[in-house]
């Protein structure tokens, strides 16, 4: 029989991973002294899983760690033990350890590292002082004996049927061997009344004849019932008598990690496999309920489908009704699956937020703080993708908190607050959004700091009035940093300007509200999903550009809208109280040399990251969900635009990059642009 | 056709000894702790139990007893999977009425071939 094991190596992976989440957010409740047998039993659980599963798929470095893991564990567990900190530790580096080598495995490499052989040989220091050395197995079996025949005497217990142990059973094994002759003794059976039918009362002499039989063979036969039953075994021409009734487990002492290698498609290396793609994209948990829904959706599309075709099959105009209710009853089951295959690229986000404890932990004790971590809204789920991104800026966000944000104890008793600083990371679900706030009660943005930080590295003119929003704005500058030394924990060249980056990448916005000496809030904005979008679709000249819905504050006639002439040639609306910029997307992509005619134009304006853009269009048409095509993967990147889609006609409509619409408005893009001639192509260098 | 009811709550482990028993020809239910596996042989006799023992919910051990005291399952072969070399579990087991044990790890032939002992 042979079972290719490899096919189980993915789902392997992807439960010890899960497995080290559970073990680290446990490890994590443990405190020094306090066992809590709950938590160190799953503790134990977790890494006694990956011992067995590692052990059996052929993963031997992975297993020999996690058995001495498993044994200290083990103590722990049997209270023979106390938890230290020093243990915990090391633990919790295991932990990271044991990370590394699955998804060295996962990547078909070899599982041997140098710090799981530094952090065994620390468990083996820890196991070996505090207490006896373990009971070595020396109690090797004298050499195997092998006979031509042998007397087994053998007398179960009454209850050995109760374990599902069968004595003929055993003898048919034993038949196997070689030519068995038995006799039953009846003495012990008791009359008939007093007689219990689920009782064994018999016991037996068998005699086994054959070639080379050894007595271990024969024992075998007997393994599960040696303790409760009387054996021995003669072999017939050497009269030794080699076993007797008392216990023997000894061949199973050894350890189990060193048994047989394992599985029969020769594991014990490590196969060079190179197609495992990387982690991320490797495949995806989705909850039943999701699939269920699925095939609901399904059912309900194959109903309309035969309501249609039948419709369809001999079609007179009076069923125009009908065509027209199951049209519709398709766009309502197309609307709803493409909402549940959505669904099933959801996943909650507490898979980004688990990873913040481990860290703040181990910040705290690098930067002498105490904070404490509070998660709100773990379940709200976002798409894979976004999930998968948004993980580095937050890290980011987070240590800047703690190393910023969050005061030594000392400082913050000075100021009037508790000793422990607390940072909330708090995710829910706004409208077609998801807003995830990293909240701290420190000690807030230092204006004044920030400004004359800004001032001095050029970011900004000096005697400018500016708002709170807008010197906070300043932080997300390149070359902004407002750290005196810069610290091993955050400021280490990647800047504020690189997370703003990333979520602008993920179509998302980031603004921070702050008050001194009370704390900070960043607020990160971003869509549900990056394969969807609600937009509204514009016609400008001959095209149609899709503004995302979440981007539009409002849309206007021009007609009797005063536009004022900015010094530099900028167009602006007075929008309420403020001055708006217009933008001509005829001019920005070149489409039409027509000049516009604003009073029979449209204005849509529009917001990213608090600044805002009107934007002349021709006319507004409809509103629909748009799927998002990549320019750059069928054409190439054009600037202001951040993708394409194909409308129900076949048509191609544009997306706007609504950011980067912003950033070309700006007066220095825009006066270069301006002072052109009328015709500005969409990207210079495609020209 | 023989049935056999796996339980191990972890997935590599459970779809490794069904894939192994299927393809020797039996038919396995699954379960994924103690808890699931008692639920599932109250509702379909199955004739040989493999188990591990260390499950959150219901242990293996918990499990055979709960099983043994059903009266469809007093003779039924019942089978842990352990890892633990000592023979603390095994005596364990063996009290609450397991017939044996397989020590983990062990491969997909010495799996078929236990199931096939106990079944005679």
């Amino acid at each position: 029989m042979s079972i290719d094991m490899e096919q189980f190596h993915q789902v392997f992976f992807e439960e010890s991973l899960e497995g080290l989440d559970i073990m680290e957010a446990s490890l994590m409740e443990l405190q020094e002294g306090q066992a809590d047998s709950e938590i160190v039993n799953s503790i134990f659980r977790a890494a006694h899983s990956i011992k067995g599963g590692s052990a059996t798929f052929g993963f031997s470095a992975v297993a020999d760690f996690t058995h001495v893991l498993e044994t200290l564990l083990d103590e722990v567990r049997q209270k023979t033990r106390d938890i230290t900190t020093e243990i915990i530790e090391l633990l919790l580096q295991s932990v990271d350890c044991l990370r590394d080598q699955m998804s060295a495995l996962e990547q078909g490499e070899s599982a041997d590292s140098a710090q799981s052989h530094e952090l065994k040989a620390s468990f083996m220091k820890i196991l070996e002082s505090g207490n006896e050395a373990p009971a070595s197995s020396t109690a090797t079996d004298a050499s195997p004996t092998i006979s031509e025949g042998w007397t087994i005497y053998f007398k179960p217990e009454a209850d050995i049927v109760k374990s599902g142990n069968e004595p003929l059973r055993m003898f048919r094994e034993l038949a196997q061997l070689g030519t068995l002759s038995t006799v039953a003794n009846l003495d012990a059976l008791p009359s008939f009344n007093e007689l219990a039918p689920e009782n064994c009362y018999l016991y037996w002499e068998l005699e086994l004849h054959g070639s080379d039989i050894s007595e271990a063979q024969i024992k075998e036969a007997f393994e599960w019932v040696e303790d409760e039953s009387e054996i021995r075994i003669t072999a017939i021409d050497a009269a030794s008598e080699v076993s007797a009734t008392t216990d023997s487990e000894s061949e199973d002492e050894s350890d189990p990690t060193n048994d047989d290698k394992p599985s029969g498609s020769a594991l014990s290396e490590v196969p060079k496999s190179t197609s495992f793609s990387k982690r991320e994209s490797a495949s995806i948990r989705v909850g039943v309920d999701k699939i269920d829904e699925l095939i609901n959706t399904v059912g309900e599309l194959v109903i309309t489908q035969s309501m249609l075709s039948a419709v369809g099959q001999d079609f007179q105009m009076d069923q125009l009704t009908r065509l027209q209710e199951g049209l519709n009853q398709l766009a309502q089951n197309t609307r709803e699956l493409q909402e549940s295959v959505m669904r099933i690229r959801m996943l909650p986000i507490s898979v980004s937020f688990n990873r913040y404890p481990r860290m703040i932990r181990d910040l705290s004790n690098q930067l002498d703080k105490k904070v404490e971590l509070v998660l709100v809204g773990e379940q709200t789920e976002l798409d894979k993708t976004v999930l998968e991104k948004i993980g580095d800026p937050l890290t980011h966000l987070v240590r800047n908190s703690m190393d910023h944000g969050i005061e030594t104890p000392a400082e913050r008793l000075l100021s009037g607050k508790s000793e422990t600083g607390t940072i909330t990371l708090k995710a829910s679900h706004q409208g077609g959004n998801i807003v995830i706030e990293i909240i701290d009660d420190g000690k807030g943005l230092d204006r004044e700091r920030i400004l004359e930080k800004a001032i001095e590295k050029g970011l900004q003119e000096p005697g400018d009035k500016l708002s709170d929003e807008q010197i906070y704005q300043l932080v997300f500058k390149a070359g902004f940093s407002t750290a005196d030394v810069v610290s091993d924990v955050s400021g280490r060249g990647v800047g504020m300007d690189v997370v703003r980056r990333n979520i602008h990448e993920l179509g998302g916005t980031i603004s921070i509200q702050s008050i001194q000496g009370v704390g900070s809030t960043i607020t990160i904005r971003l869509p549900l999903t990056l394969a969807i979008l609600d937009g509204q679709l514009a016609k400008v000249a001959d095209q149609i550009f899709v503004f995302p819905l979440v981007s539009i504050i409002e849309s206007m006639e021009m007609r009797g809208v005063e536009v004022s002439k900015a010094a530099g040639g900028c167009d602006l609306i007075k929008l309420r109280d403020e001055y708006i910029p217009i933008v001509y997307l005829t001019e920005v992509f070149g489409i039409s040399t027509q000049p516009v005619i604003l009073h029979e134009s449209l204005l849509v304006v529009v917001e990213s990251n608090n600044e805002k853009i009107g934007v002349v269009i021709d006319d507004l048409l409809s509103q629909q969900q748009i799927v998002i095509k990549s320019l750059e993967e069928n054409y190439q990147k054009v600037k202001g635009i951040s993708g394409a889609t194909i409308l129900g006609d076949g048509r191609v409509a544009l997306i706007a990059d609504i950011g980067e619409l912003i950033r070309l408005s700006g007066t220095t893009h825009l006066k270069k642009l301006r002072a052109g001639d009328n015709f500005i192509p969409a990207d210079p260098q495609a020209a | 056709m023989t049935v056999v009811l796996a339980v191990d709550d972890s997935a590599s482990m459970r779809q490794m000894v069904s894939f192994t028993l299927q393809t020797a020809g039996f038919e396995v239910v699954e379960a994924v702790d103690g808890v699931d596996a008692l639920a599932k042989a109250k509702d379909t006799q199955v004739d040989v139990v493999v188990s591990d023992v260390n499950m959150p919910n219901m242990d293996g051990i918990e499990l055979i007893a709960a099983l043994r005291a059903l009266p469809q399952y007093k003779f039924t072969p019942m089978l842990m999977l352990t890892t633990e070399s000592g023979g603390d579990k095994k005596s364990e087991g063996k009290a609450a009425g397991a017939t044996g044990w397989i020590i983990k790890p062990f491969n997909p032939e010495q799996l078929v071939k236990t199931v096939n002992k106990v079944l005679g």
